[in-house]
């Protein structure tokens, strides 16, 4: 199983960064190898639709779990559809993150967030 | 002739010096600024004629389409997902382009319309006013304005234009002959001012800076057009006046004082413009 996570680095002591479309990175962390690798967002310097580039990725990269901190409505719908599970978290180290949601601790993202939230 | 009125900054008076120079000139009136056009205010034409701005976006085939995603990677507008069951399209995010339709090996493309605002035109008793309108919760301001300006006639028109350096500005000011520059006297009007003076000299039009909310002082806008030897054409004094007119949605012109200010901005623009 690949779980993906929105992060402020590239490492998996990384910061979690809340901010789906607009995060420097994602960690892909695979439970079968219980390896990880970084990939950059390809979607944080958009002019727009950054969120849609950003979960096109995540579709590519076979993603079954996606933690981050919201999700804009166009890459919630993306997310969805595509039947990535995806779950909200605070920010902390990556690896506590993944932590937490292997011991069931995190919530479901049900609802879009608003549209631009991670603009800087 | 077309002649421009833009600023970098927002809210400097490109509208009042639209406006104002419309009525002193004879000149017709188009408000480009789509996203909040607010000359018909102060004009009050009576519209005469309205017409849709219709955008094309792209509608996917399901059945012909092999979710290849050539499609998704030719976007650059991210209007576009593949989600492995579907394309997804974003119609707000596509741009018109037309380049999924061309890669599409799959012949799975075709394209329908939508509207995404209006243009209207109107008159008041001594010209005719021209505007477009984007509709609330679109992005995409540029097919309105060029739908505006390409329907404009033959004639002398002043083009309000919306505020910054964007492709919106870009737009309007493909169809300038000439270009005012409306700034005011502060440093944040002056950094966006050297912004909008890069772009306007693309152009390769004559170009000309008003000064509004003018404090009467050598400041540092009039010495940024002394150093850069730029064309001052004007400036509109700042003055309680002058804002309780505005408010009330008048005209500055009424105002005979400075009646004689938008006179004087008139006479230079006709030593510095291709004036017929």
């Amino acid at each position: 199983m690949k779980i993906v996570v929105s992060a402020a680095g590239v490492t998996k002591e990384s910061m979690l960064d809340k901010r789906f479309g607009r995060c420097e990175y994602f960690i892909i962390f695979d439970t079968d190898t219980n390896s990880y690798e970084a990939i950059p967002n390809a979607g944080v310097n958009a002019s727009g639709g950054a969120g849609i580039k950003a979960a096109n990725q995540i579709i590519e990269a076979k993603a079954n779990v996606l933690i981050t901190g919201n999700l804009g409505p166009n890459a919630f719908e993306l997310i969805e559809k595509s039947k990535i599970k995806a779950v909200s978290c605070e920010v902390m180290p990556v690896n506590r993150a993944i932590e937490l949601y292997q011991k069931n601790m995190l919530s479901d993202i049900f609802n879009a967030g608003v549209a631009h939230h991670g603009m800087r | 002739m077309n002649i421009a009125i833009l600023s970098g900054k927002g809210g400097t008076g490109k509208t009042t010096v639209s406006t104002n120079l419309a009525i002193t000139l004879g000149f017709n009136y188009v408000d480009c600024d789509v996203e909040e056009p607010n000359g018909f205010i102060f004009l009050n034409p009576s519209i005469l004629k309205q017409e849709d701005v219709m955008v094309e976006y792209p509608v996917i085939d399901q059945e012909k389409c092999n979710l290849c995603g050539t499609c998704v990677k030719v976007c650059q507008f991210n209007a576009l997902a593949n989600t492995g069951k579907e394309i997804v399209v974003f119609n707000k995010l596509c741009h018109d382009c037309g380049a999924c339709k061309i890669v599409c090996k799959q012949n799975a493309l075709t394209y329908e319309k939508r509207t995404t605002g209006k243009v209207e035109s109107g008159a008041t008793e001594s010209i005719t006013c021209h505007r477009g309108i984007l509709n609330v919760g679109e992005p995409m301001a540029v097919p309105v304005i060029r739908t505006l300006l390409v329907g404009l006639p033959d004639e002398n028109h002043l083009i309000d234009c919306p505020p910054g350096t964007s492709c919106n500005v870009v737009t309007a000011l493909r169809y300038a002959d000439a270009a005012i520059l409306v700034t005011e006297p502060s440093e944040f009007g002056l950094h966006d001012l050297k912004m909008a003076l890069e772009l306007v000299k693309l152009y390769q039009i004559p170009y000309g800076i008003v000064i509004n909310k003018d404090d009467g002082k050598e400041n540092i806008i009039k010495k940024y057009c002394k150093s850069s030897d730029t064309t001052l054409l004007g400036t509109i004094p700042y003055s309680m006046e002058a804002a309780v007119l505005y408010s009330r949605g008048s005209m500055l012109c009424v105002d005979p004082s400075y009646r004689v200010n938008f006179y004087a901005i008139t006479e230079k623009m006709k030593e510095v413009f291709p004036w017929k």
